[in-house]
C-alpha cells in the first residue's frame, strides 16, 4: 500500500468514525435541539408544568377568540391539541390554519400561557392568482402539519 | 484530476476560462434581479418580502457549496500533497464566510417581517452560524503558524472535521422542528415553488456559482503569484548570503 493510499484510507475512515459520532450525539441531544415541541411531543417527553418552552403546530381554523388584549386559540397537529392564551402583538402572519410557535409555560390546568407568538410559514411559494385558481378548483391543500 | 496539479497548466487553463466567468457571472445576475425585483409577482402570503429569498437562498447554497468544495480542495491536498489543491482550498474559505454571513443577515432581515423575530436558536439557524465560525476558524488557522505549512494542514484537517455540519444544515428541518420551513427546491416530489419564482432563483444560484468561479481565479492567480514573488525572494536572499 503506497503512502498515498493510506493516507486516503485514513481519511475516509476519520471522516465515517466523526459521522457516527456526529450522528449518535444529535440523536441523543433530539429533545433540546428541537426548537419547539408539537402538542403531541408534551406529551411524550412529558414536559413539567412552569418550565418556559416553545409549542408550535397550526392554528385550529375557528379557534381564535378575542377576550379585550387576550387572544385565544388553540394550537393542534395531526394528533393532539393544546389552548393557547396570548396577550400582545401577534405578527402580520398569524391567522386561522398558520403555522405558529409560541414560547411560554404550561399552566396546572393543561393550557398554555404564551409570552411571545412567532408565525412559521410553509416552504411553498406562488404569486396570490396562482393561489386563488387553486382555492377556487379545490386543489388547495392547507399547509401539512409541523415536522414531526 | 492529477493532470490539472501542475500550476502552469492551471494557469493556462483558468486564464482561459476567467473571461467567461466573468460574463456569465454579468449576465445571469442582471437578468436574475431583473426578474427578482421586477419581473416575478409577489408571494400570495408573505407579498413583496419574498423577494428576499433571490438572495437568501442562493447565498446560503453559496454558503455550503464553497464548504464542500473547501473540503474536498483540502482531502486533495492532504492525501495526495496537491500544492494547488491546499491553495484552492484557502482562496475559497473568504468566499464562502461572505455568501454565509449574507445568508444570516437577509434571514433575520426576513425572519422580522415574517416570523416576527430576527434570530431564532433552531437547529437550521444555528447550523447555518456554526457553518460561519468554521470558515472564520479556518481562516484564522490558515494564517496563524510561523511555518505556513503547518497552518495549511491544520486548516485542512478543520475543513474536513466541519464538513459533517454540512448534512446537518441540509437536513435539520426536517429532522426537528425548526422554525424555518423545510426546503422547498432540493426535495422529494420536486419543487413547491411556483415557476415564476423559480426561475431568478436558479438564475441568482447560477449566476452566483459562476461570480465565486470568477473570484476564485483571481484569487488562486494571486497566490500563485505571491508564491512566486516569494520563492525568488528566498533565492535572492540565499544567493546574496553566499556571495558575501
Amino acid at each position: 500500500m503506497t503512502r498515498k493510499r493510506q493516507r486516503l484510507y485514513f481519511l475516509l475512515l476519520g471522516m465515517s468514525a466523526l459521522g457516527i459520532a456526529v450522528t449518535l450525539v444529535l440523536m441523543a441531544l433530539k429533545q433540546d435541539v428541537i426548537y419547539f415541541y408539537s402538542p403531541s411531543q408534551l406529551t411524550e417527553f412529558k414536559v413539567p408544568a412552569n418550565k418556559r418552552i416553545r409549542i408550535g403546530g397550526l392554528v385550529e381554523v375557528g379557534s381564535v377568540a378575542k377576550e379585550g388584549a387576550i387572544t385565544r386559540f388553540r394550537v393542534v397537529d395531526k394528533q393532539s391539541g393544546i389552548d393557547v392564551a396570548f396577550t400582545g402583538l401577534l405578527p402580520d402572519l398569524f391567522r386561522e390554519g398558520q403555522g405558529v410557535v409560541a414560547e411560554g409555560k404550561l399552566g396546572a390546568d393543561g393550557g398554555f400561557a404564551a409570552a411571545e407568538v412567532l408565525a412559521k410559514h410553509d416552504e411553498n411559494y406562488k404569486p396570490k392568482e396562482v393561489a386563488d385558481a387553486l382555492k377556487k378548483s379545490g386543489e388547495w391543500q392547507r399547509e401539512e402539519g409541523p415536522a414531526r | 484530476m492529477h493532470r490539472f496539479a501542475n500550476p502552469a497548466r492551471f494557469l493556462r487553463m483558468a486564464n482561459a476560462v476567467l473571461p467567461y466567468a466573468a460574463a456569465a457571472a454579468a449576465a445571469l445576475l442582471a437578468a436574475g434581479l431583473w426578474f427578482a425585483l421586477i419581473a416575478s409577482p409577489p408571494d400570495y402570503q408573505q407579498k413583496d418580502s419574498v423577494r428576499i429569498m433571490y438572495i437568501h437562498v442562493p447565498s446560503a447554497w453559496m454558503g455550503m457549496v464553497c464548504y464542500a468544495a473547501m473540503a474536498l480542495f483540502s482531502a486533495m491536498a492532504l492525501v495526495w500533497k496537491h500544492p494547488l489543491a491546499d491553495l484552492l482550498a484557502r482562496a475559497t474559505a473568504p468566499v464562502g464566510a461572505a455568501f454565509t454571513f449574507i445568508c444570516l443577515v437577509t434571514g433575520a432581515l426576513w425572519g422580522k417581517p415574517m416570523w416576527g423575530t430576527w434570530w431564532a436558536w433552531d437547529a437550521r439557524l444555528t447550523s447555518m452560524l456554526i457553518l460561519f465560525f468554521l470558515y472564520l476558524g479556518h481562516m484564522a488557522l490558515a494564517n496563524a503558524f510561523d511555518d505556513p505549512a503547518r497552518g495549511h494542514k491544520a486548516a485542512a484537517i478543520l475543513a474536513l472535521v466541519g464538513a459533517v455540519n454540512l448534512p446537518v444544515i441540509k437536513f435539520s428541518v426536517d429532522w426537528w422542528n425548526t422554525l424555518h420551513q423545510p426546503a422547498s427546491v432540493a426535495k422529494m416530489g420536486g419543487p413547491s415553488i411556483d415557476p415564476s419564482m423559480l426561475v431568478p432563483l436558479l438564475l441568482m444560484a447560477a449566476g452566483f456559482k459562476a461570480y465565486w468561479l470568477m473570484v476564485l481565479i483571481l484569487r488562486a492567480r494571486a497566490e500563485i503569484a505571491a508564491a512566486k514573488v516569494h520563492t525568488i525572494r528566498m533565492a535572492q536572499v540565499h544567493a546574496a548570503g553566499q556571495g558575501e
